[in-house]
């Protein structure tokens, strides 16, 4: 009898964690469906938008508390509304640099705008509308710095995300520069901050972000020659050759009636940098 | 053999003597390393206020700390449950008197416990779905590569525990008529848990802390949360992990200490194996160990 | 297989696994010699080892990993400024391998003080008989038996720290997971079979060590 006691109590406790992990799974792959539409269109029609972004860049985009902030998010924002999906039909999800093409695939979120760099390789397994911004590879250093570009990095301590474009285009470009890599952005910059890394390197709208924060206010400074070119994306199914294109239109239209401008001047603008000026002829052929 | 008495005398005014002044000296030692970390985290401004603040604010904690607790604990939860499931399974099927079963489960534990954890969920979130042509949600990458590695250790825990139990029971079981099947789950299963139950929970402990290796494919658990995403926002990445950990530490802390107490009831209700003498005792620790004590890590 | 015909591939491969061999040792060193100290002491007469000692143990056994490698970046390195070598990747290999050690010793004296309890009681009264003092027992009695006990134990903490030391690629070093991720972010149609090479190589070298380690423990087990 003894031991059937064990075996209830223990038996007892399984299905108590069992039941309070279960309530709280609420792991949603928000597939509205509705219209007869296929594609991002046909989700939209449902009222409901699944869009990914990043979640620890500030400027671009930031979890701050419980919403999402920064210029990447605005544009998701419009995207939305030109798709007829209200801002309260959105459903942020927080992607990171390597999961942008899975989530895609799967589906399990409908578009991402995630500082995501159109280029060859990605083209292969998604589509990509815009580009809505070109940023290039840039170099943040600490407001003393000496370094003045990409040459001056010989013997100096670089660093970047693990994996990402900027680190090997270190790695294979710049190779007398000392590549330390984190996981994280913040990683690197908290890293300059304490001194242990002489610069950090990626997009410069991503270093134009830390740079901006109130915690390394005149602290840091970003460099301003970008030795690439990175057009970034909406990214969305390969095969929605469709709303690719209908995701051109909206940005055309944003450029037109200012919605673009005030996204930037509320994020990324907030620092007096003018907004860019979109080339809407440079958009892709969605194909 | 009770270790806190049995390696040294009663001191006597010598020893006494000596204890206090190597207590004074290694105490002093270590206030002054402490003094000295204090002061250079001084130096280098990690106590300013701006750093600490947030972590005063309400927000800070349910907009990104508590979150990532309850992504942490319903993955561990979700996974505790199922890999205790997949370690009497595989414990059971290790056991098996058919080598169609003993094989082919000997092999899955072998494996599972082999491939660091790492690669483990990075696969089944990037790789599986290749497989299956299904998407993978991150929630269910994380607890299955939970469940497969601490659920392989934990069937050879439960195994070592079905060893160490005494023959005589399940012998006195056949002979009261038990099936095979009756006399491993009201005989020797729950006798096999109750002896290995400190290493069943330092592996859920493992288990807990396992979840935070849900980074590498952005599960939101207590780092992403409370550590990326929150110091992205303020600039304090080293306080902000020195909070998660001190969660980590009372989380398991807790953990531990109800373990400790559900084994002291279990012990008093009823025999534990181990009291059943000192040739069997042995038996307990040392299997125990051998499945566990690798699977603690 | 293709993927490996590459010798620049085979190359990120092989600096992965070596990363991962030097961390093991490196690492398995430090945390069985810190370890024993742990173990002996949580079992001295002196209270204020005995709180270390568990203080230690308690702190982290309980902390993932992965913030213990982050300690001794920014906490370690970054604040308090301690550094072996000026090459970033030798650096963080130092700060990983004493990352691993501190973590991994945590497990090693609690195996070390559960082989303890192994050895009969009688054998320390009869060394304190004859006159033995504290650090007399435990090296010369009570340690060499304990010993014995626990290599099965020791043998499993060992194959848990070489697969932990894949987290040492949180601070850059590029080891076999970080190997990985690479050859799949540049393969992708490969993903299979770079996972099955690599956790392949764990299972082939790991699955036998733990054999060893189990002949080893019953051949030297005391009999009793």
């Amino acid at each position: 009898m003894r031991m059937t006691r064990l075996a209830a109590t223990l038996g007892a406790l399984t299905m108590a964690l069992a039941v309070a992990a279960c309530g709280g799974d609420d792991e949603g792959t928000g597939t509205g469906s509705g219209g007869g539409k296929a594609g991002i269109e046909g989700k939209a029609a449902g009222g409901k938008l699944v869009i990914g972004v990043k979640a620890d860049q500030p400027g671009l985009g930031l979890q701050s508390g419980t919403a999402y902030t920064g210029f990447d998010v605005e544009i998701g924002k419009i995207l939305a509304k030109g798709l007829g999906v209200p801002e309260s039909g959105i459903e942020w999800k927080t992607t990171v640099s390597a999961n942008r093409e899975p989530y895609i695939q799967q589906g399990q979120v409908d578009l991402v705008v995630a500082t995501y760099t159109i280029n060859d390789e990605r083209k292969k397994v998604v589509n990509f509308g815009g580009p809505y911004f070109i940023a290039g590879q840039d170099l943040l250093v600490p407001t003393a710095s000496t370094i003045t570009g990409p040459e001056s990095l010989a013997g100096k301590r670089v660093c970047s995300v693990s994996g990402s474009t900027p680190a090997k285009r270190i790695q294979t470009e710049y190779k007398d520069a000392k590549l330390q890599q984190f996981d994280t952005y913040s990683k690197c910059v908290t890293a300059l901050a304490g001194g242990q890394v002489d610069a950090v390197t990626t997009d410069d709208i991503i270093l134009a972000g830390y740079a901006a924060q109130d915690q390394y206010a005149g602290k840091f400074k970003v460099v301003g020659k970008p030795f690439s070119e990175e057009p970034y994306g909406i990214g969305l199914k390969k095969d929605d050759t469709a709303g690719c294109n209908k995701i051109n239109d909206i940005l055309k239209a944003a450029v037109t009636d200012g919605s673009y401008k005030k996204a930037w001047d509320d994020t990324l603008g907030k620092s007096g940098t003018a907004a860019p000026e979109l080339d809407t002829t440079k958009l892709t052929n969605c194909a | 053999m009770s270790t806190d008495a049995v390696l040294y005398d009663h001191p006597g005014p010598k020893a006494k003597a000596r204890n206090l002044v190597l207590t004074i000296v290694f105490g002093i030692a270590l206030l002054g390393l402490l003094y000295w970390i204090y002061s250079r985290f001084d130096e280098e401004g990690q106590w300013a206020g701006s750093l600490w603040k947030p972590f005063t604010e309400g927000s800070t904690w349910t907009d990104y700390i508590l979150p990532g607790l309850k992504g942490t604990l319903q993955a561990a939860a979700v996974a505790m449950v199922l890999s205790l499931a997949f370690g009497i399974i595989f414990a059971v099927g290790r056991l098996s008197d058919h080598w169609w079963v003993r094989v082919p489960a000997g092999v899955v534990v072998e494996f599972f416990r082999a491939v660091p954890l790492l690669l483990l969920m990075f696969f089944i979130f990037f790789g599986v779905p290749f497989l299956t042509e299904q998407p993978m949600s991150i929630f269910w990458a994380v607890v299955i590569g939970l469940t497969l590695y601490n659920g392989s250790v934990l069937a050879e825990a439960f195994r070592a525990g079905v060893y160490s139990v005494p023959r005589g029971q399940s012998e006195a079981a056949y002979a009261i008529g038990m099936r095979k099947g009756q006399v491993m789950t009201h005989i020797l299963i729950p006798q096999a848990a109750r002896a290995m139950l400190p290493v069943i929970v330092s592996q859920l402990v493992v288990l807990v802390k396992d979840t935070a290796l849900g980074y590498i494919i952005s599960y939101s658990e207590l780092i992403q949360l409370g550590v990326n995403n929150l110091s992205a926002n303020y600039g304090n990445v080293l306080q902000a992990a020195i909070v998660a950990a001190v969660i980590y530490i009372v989380v398991n802390t807790i953990l531990t200490t109800f373990a400790g107490w559900l084994s002291r009831r279990t012990r008093r209700k009823g025999r534990a194996p181990r009291a059943a003498g000192a040739t069997t005792q042995q038996a307990t620790i040392e299997p125990g160990l051998g499945g566990g004590g690798g699977g603690t890590l | 297989m293709d993927v490996f015909s590459d010798p620049l591939n085979r190359d990120v491969y092989i600096t992965g696994f070596l990363w991962i061999l030097k961390l093991t040792l490196a690492g398995g060193a430090g945390a069985l010699v810190l370890g024993v100290v742990l173990a002996a002491m949580r079992v001295s007469p002196i209270p204020v080892l005995r709180g270390f000692g568990t203080a230690w143990v308690n702190i982290f056994r309980n902390t993932p990993l992965t913030l213990i490698i982050f300690f001794c970046y920014f906490g370690l390195f970054s604040t308090l400024g301690f550094s072996v070598v000026d090459d970033i990747d030798l650096n963080n290999f130092w700060l990983g391998t004493i990352g691993l050690s501190v973590y991994t010793a945590a497990f090693v004296c609690e195996a070390i003080r559960s082989g303890i309890n192994t050895v009969p009681a009688g054998q320390a009264e009869a060394a304190r008989a004859v006159g033995m003092t504290f650090l007399q027992t435990l090296t010369i009695i009570v340690l060499p038996q304990a010993g014995r006990a626990v290599i099965a134990p020791l043998g499993s903490i060992l194959i848990a720290l070489c697969k932990n030391s894949t987290i040492v690629g949180t601070i850059g070093l590029m080891e076999s997971s970080n190997a990985m991720k690479e050859l799949i972010n540049a393969n992708g149609n490969a993903v299979v079979p770079i996972f099955l090479v690599f956790a392949g190589t764990f299972a082939i070298v790991l699955i036998p060590t733990g054999y060893a380690f189990g002949w080893l423990a019953n051949r030297l087990a005391v009999k009793r």
